[in-house]
């Protein structure tokens, strides 16, 4: 490799681990309401639009574009946040709660619904036309190493990313109820025989996996910046199978499965072509299913939440 | 058993004409039974019998007619259909559920704390570890493994002292011998009377009768989901019909 393409390759690198991290956050609520009520929650990735408008609306409003800089990030993620979570919970509430004791298709069935009740209300609300996300970090060179540019907006997400994934991480093995969600995850009904509030671990599940997907929508929003309300289609869908590719139901598959994922795409567009990129997904979830349906690191074992 | 006065105690269960459907299987018909304070109870019965059923209609996992009444730590007598499941644990009810249930993935300390989650009071909850610890030290030494990996004796006594970190006054036990070895059986029910023996009320719901039968202070027989007679532990060991067919005919 002469320098150019070591270059080449590394600024690869950083752009698939930035991409990467933003799948691994929403493949987190995936593999959460996964694992606690072994339903694919498909409304997850019309959570994430919600959410990028939620920032987008409130980025607008306070004319956050005018005054980039960490306060304005902030801002928008709090929003996203506030308003995933809430979205998440009230979904999980009407659509999902009671249909508890159904069968597992009928639940399927309805995520569905409500993930397409979703995509049309926020067409109708938002409007079908993309919208420019504001511009709270500028994207600049922060640094270069050997030639390597290194960009505030890459820096951004992978920060972001790493600390919100350290923060789950103690959330759900250093706290009570993020013991409980492991073991609601585990034995529902021993769970309940510890006096777990199940219905309340639930929710939280679904705060926690909306709050991700929020602020995924954030970063997502910030790289990507046109959105609209079908947005949520594709992105979810890859973010689902990067949780497939990790194993459903394991958070660190999830992390794992969305940096792959991430990885994987920026390499085939920048070596072969960008028709390739959206084709790999489905190509990942195809040879997964065939080879190893339990995920990377799916097993009899794993850490379900 | 040493002669223990139950004549003159009250009721801290008391379960009354309890029916139970699985869709439209009726598993239970007509359960009615109690336990008095301090005593050791057991259901006893065939496989599919209902006891497990019924012990889960009493912490109200499954829907059921009838009334279940329990005395709960305050000294209030509640009928636990009108209380939210969770708070079950809380008034003072901790049950042990058939095949240990031990959480796989999480480690030995973290059930152990999920067996105090009702609890609040952290101080107390450290003490009650220590002296979980120091009646079972196996658990002490395999307190950062995951539970999954203990052998089956290991698990029960974990589900026990699982239980028993909700700080009850009635253990629920199902099953405790299921699948060990006749010399880790013998252990576990050592446990089961030392519990006892400390104060506990134990409502026990055993296939292995005759261990069943001789610490228990009363016993409830349980045929297709009825109770069909009872008496005193040591009386039904010597008793006929449960000789023929409980206690392998001799
Ligand atoms: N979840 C269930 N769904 C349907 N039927 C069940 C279920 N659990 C138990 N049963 C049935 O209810 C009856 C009583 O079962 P159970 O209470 O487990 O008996 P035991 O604990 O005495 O062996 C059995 O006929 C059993 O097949
Ligand atoms: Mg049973």
């Amino acid at each position: 490799m002469d320098q150019s393409s070591a270059q080449e390759f590394i600024q690869h690198l950083i752009n698939g681990i930035s991409l990467g991290s933003i799948y691994a956050l929403i493949a987190l609520g995936y593999t959460m309401v996964y694992g606690i009520l072994q339903l694919i929650n498909f409304a997850h990735s019309e959570v994430y639009m919600v959410g990028a408008f939620a920032a987008y609306y409130t980025g607008k409003g306070l004319g956050l574009d005018q005054h980039p800089g960490f306060g304005a990030l902030f801002a928008l993620l709090l929003a996203a946040v506030v308003v995933c979570s809430i979205l998440g919970v009230t979904i999980e509430r009407l659509a999902y709660r009671p249909l508890r004791k159904a069968p597992k298709l009928n639940i399927l069935i309805t995520a569905i619904g409500v993930s397409l009740l979703l995509q049309y209300s926020g067409q109708i609300i938002f409007g079908a036309d993309p919208k420019l996300f504001p511009e709270v970090i500028k994207d600049v060179t922060v640094f270069q190493l050997g030639g390597v540019e290194v960009r505030s907006l890459d820096i951004t997400i992978l920060v972001v990313g790493t600390l919100v994934m350290i923060g789950l991480h103690f959330l759900v093995h250093a706290t009570k109820i993020g013991t409980a969600m492991r073991a609601v995850s585990s034995n529902t009904m021993v769970a309940r025989l510890m006096g777990i509030n199940v219905d309340q671990v639930i929710s939280f599940t679904f705060v926690i996996g909306s709050s991700l997907a929020g602020i995924a929508s954030v970063l997502v929003g910030l790289k990507y910046p046109k959105i609209d309300p079908l947005m949520g289609m594709l992105f979810g869908i890859k973010a689902f199978v990067a949780a497939v590719l990790g194993g459903i139901g394991s958070l660190p598959g999830a992390m794992l499965g969305g940096v792959i994922l991430g990885l994987s795409e920026e390499m085939v567009v920048g070596y072969l072509s960008s028709t390739y990129r959206d084709a790999l997904a489905f190509g990942i979830l195809i040879v997964i299913l065939l080879f190893r349906p339990s995920g990377l690191l799916g097993s009899q074992t794993r850490e379900k939440v | 058993m040493t002669a223990k006065p139950t004549a003159a105690r009250e009721n801290i269960l008391k379960v009354s004409d309890l029916a139970v459907s699985y869709g439209g299987i009726q598993a239970l018909k007509s359960v009615s039974f109690e336990v008095k304070t301090g005593e050791i109870v057991s259901l006893i019965g065939a496989n599919g019998a209902g006891k497990t059923t019924t012990l889960r209609a009493v912490s109200s996992l499954v829907p059921y007619t009838g009334t279940v009444e329990f005395k709960s730590k305050s000294g209030e007598v509640l009928n636990l259909a009108t209380v939210p499941q969770h708070r079950i644990v809380k008034f003072g009810l901790a049950h042990s559920p058939e095949g240990r249930g031990v959480f796989p993935n999480l480690t030995v300390l973290e059930n152990l704390q999920m067996g105090a989650f009702s609890r609040t009071d952290k101080e107390e909850i450290a003490q009650d570890l220590e002296l979980c610890f120091a009646s079972f030290p196996r658990l002490k030494e395999r307190v950062k493994q995951k539970a999954g990996t203990l052998s089956g004796g290991e698990q029960q006594m974990l589900a026990i002292a699982r239980a028993l970190m909700a700080k009850p006054s009635l253990l629920l036990l199902d099953e405790p011998s299921l699948g060990l070895a006749p010399l880790i059986v013998a252990q576990i029910f050592e446990i089961i009377k030392k519990i006892n023996s400390e104060g506990m009320t134990v409502l026990l719901v055993e296939q292995n009768a005759r261990m069943a039968l001789k610490i228990s202070d009363r016993a409830y027989v349980v045929e297709t989901g009825k109770i069909s007679f009872s008496g005193r532990g040591k009386d039904l060991l010597g008793d006929p019909r449960i000789i023929d067919s409980y206690l392998g005919g001799h």
